[in-house]
């Protein structure tokens, strides 16, 4: 049985209490992506900055995250911009699918019986990420975790279209 | 309207909660925890009420000695299930005050009913330059119908303000019900538990010309309901708050607005006659229950109608106001200005519903360790966003009691409040 202790490691409660590119970004030229989790009524903003260039060899340059919401959601956020700044869109989506395996996120897994799918975690990706692990633990608390990569994933595609 | 004593404390509880525990297999029969089998503190029956042994009893009775599609056949079997089915109607109908039972219409669940009324009696009644009046209250099953109307009708939704003591402002009430035709009423608050003057408003949007619909999904489990005194058009409710099945709803209207308004659903059994050329509705209620209807549910909220019954409905409110007068003290003492309980201080006022809010603890942490002592309460928006926004906050932690709950199970709510707030001692 999972503990509370697995579900809050001391890094997530820091990044709780300190959250990192906590604010907002102009924009334009950034752009503003919400994310929602219905359930609960976690709302997250994600502020991004590319880089000039092309596509997926485009520098996310700077980052920023608005928005309110429980620990988990709230760390998980902090713990993605500092993951992601710096790093351009396809390193970003390397890190994101990653983290999503981590989630033990699969689409259309229709039978309980079935064994899920290994899919491989790239820990060297994930560094400090990895303490989200003990989420998994935890199912009605994976989707506080996904919403900012979710809103990332979204801000994406609307910084590049 | 009673809305039961404000003096607890007199008497002896007419409820014995622990009596009542023992109906409920759930809530009496351990459960595994964590390092331990133990007994779970359910405190969200806002959510959905637990079920006595009797009403589980019923659904499977049902099957094995009842079941038969209503209204069709002519054979013995189908003509009890029917009249199983229309023992229940009657029963619901006697419980809620009703003058004819053909006027209860068994929907899926409340938010079903609250689309028929929206979509039948708005839909033919509304149209640009007309008014909605809706609380800031409302659930959003009392919010999205009507603007998913307005897309298509174009009428104007006015909102009744809530004040900081989670009371509805009626100050310009007069104002609000100037050119309204429907007003939209939640009779307690799912997240606040507030008791809302309904009879003031129904007397004030009749006289303003306008019908009345009320949420009285917090309302009909918990305190006497007649939707005669209440003044409203149309009452709506579901089964499950009410220790009943999940699956099956009631909407309660007036038979001469019923008759006027148009079926919701088409499909068999709604009919009296079907051509070519078009259909004529059958009558009341069959009118808005297309379909096979939930059959097992009906019956099951039949008996849960009985064993509510049995208690006394005064009985019930009785107990929520004291253990409400409970609640709100021992918190109080306990946490003082630490915790915030949103809502009306005066038990009397409200209903055994309350929204939490731990200094520097997100309700959904909260839950989770409460989770971790078997406290079982509801962190979110409950289902109504523009209520959140109003009080500031993007989620609550919503502790709420019933029939079956006691002093204990509020001790154990603020026992585990009190690790939480260690756990997370920012």
């Amino acid at each position: 049985m999972a503990g509370l202790e697995d579900l809050y490691r001391e890094i997530i409660i820091d990044h709780y209490r300190s959250p990192r590119n906590r604010g907002e970004l102009d924009t334009p030229p950034a752009t503003r992506t919400e994310g929602f989790n219905p359930l609960c009524g976690d709302e997250i903003v994600v502020y991004l900055q590319l880089g000039e260039g092309t596509g997926d060899e485009r520098v996310i340059e700077d980052i920023r995250i608005g928005g309110q919401g429980c620990s988990i959601s709230q760390s998980s956020a902090s713990m993605m911009s500092m993951s992601v700044k710096g790093k351009t869109i396809a390193e970003a989506r390397d890190i994101m699918r990653s983290f999503k395996a981590m989630m033990s996120i699969h689409e259309s897994s229709l039978d309980d019986s079935v064994e899920e799918p290994e899919i491989e975690v790239d820990e060297m990706k994930l560094g400090e990420l990895e303490a989200m692990r003990g989420v998994v633990k935890f199912p009605v608390r994976i989707k506080c975790a996904t919403l900012s990569w979710n809103t990332l994933d979204q801000g994406i595609s609307e910084a590049l279209a | 309207m009673n809305t039961g004593t404000d003096t607890p404390g007199t008497l002896a509880d007419p409820i014995d909660s622990t009596r009542i525990k023992a109906d409920f297999p759930l809530l009496s029969t351990t459960r595994a925890g964590t390092g331990h089998d133990r007994l779970i503190t359910y405190l969200d029956s806002a959510a959905t009420a637990q079920k006595p042994q009797a009403v589980i009893d019923a659904l499977t009775n049902y099957y094995e000695t009842t079941n038969a599609n209503v209204a069709r056949g002519v054979y013995e079997l189908a003509e009890a299930s029917t009249n199983a089915m229309e023992a229940a109607r009657r029963k619901v109908a006697k419980f809620i005050n009703a003058p004819a039972a053909n006027e209860v219409i068994f929907t899926k669940n409340a938010t079903e009913s609250l689309n028929l009324v929206a979509r039948s009696w708005g839909g033919t009644n509304l149209g640009p330059g007309d008014a909605v009046v809706l609380t800031q209250l409302e659930h959003h099953a009392n919010i999205v119908p009507w603007q998913i109307l307005q897309a298509e009708k174009g009428f104007e939704i006015r909102w009744i303000p809530v004040d900081a003591n989670g009371h509805l402002d009626l100050t310009d009430l007069d104002r609000f019900l100037d050119g309204a035709k429907v007003v939209g009423l939640s009779a307690m608050s799912n997240v606040l538990g507030t008791l809302t003057p309904m009879r003031r408003i129904a007397d004030a949007a009749h006289a303003a010309g306008a019908v009345v619909t009320v949420d009285a999904c917090q309302y009909v489990p918990h305190l006497p309901t007649d939707v005669v005194e209440m003044g409203a058009d149309f009452v709506s409710f579901s089964a499950h708050k009410m220790c009943g099945p999940t699956g099956v709803g009631v909407m309660w209207g007036k038979a001469e607005l019923l008759d006027a308004m148009p079926p919701f659903l088409g499909g068999g059994g709604m009919i009296e006659n079907v051509t070519q050329e078009g259909f004529k509705p059958a009558e009341l209620p069959h009118k808005f229950e297309a379909g096979t209807p939930p059959i097992a549910e009906a019956v099951g909220l039949g008996v849960a109608v009985d064993y509510l019954s049995a208690l006394g409905m005064d009985a019930v409110r009785e107990h929520e106001v004291r253990l409400t007068s409970y609640t709100l003290r021992t918190l109080a003492d306990r946490f003082g200005d630490k915790l915030t309980i949103h809502g009306p201080s005066e038990p009397a006022e409200r209903g055994g519903v309350f929204s939490l809010e731990l200094a520097d603890v997100h309700p959904h942490d909260l839950s989770q360790v409460l989770d971790e002592h078997g406290v079982c309460v509801r962190a979110g928006h409950h289902c109504a966003k523009p209520l959140m926004k109003v009080l500031g906050v993007g989620a609550t932690a919503r502790a709420s009691v019933y029939i079956y709950n006691d002093e204990s199970d509020v001790d154990a709510l603020a026992d585990s409040l009190e690790a939480a707030a260690s756990f997370f001692s920012f």
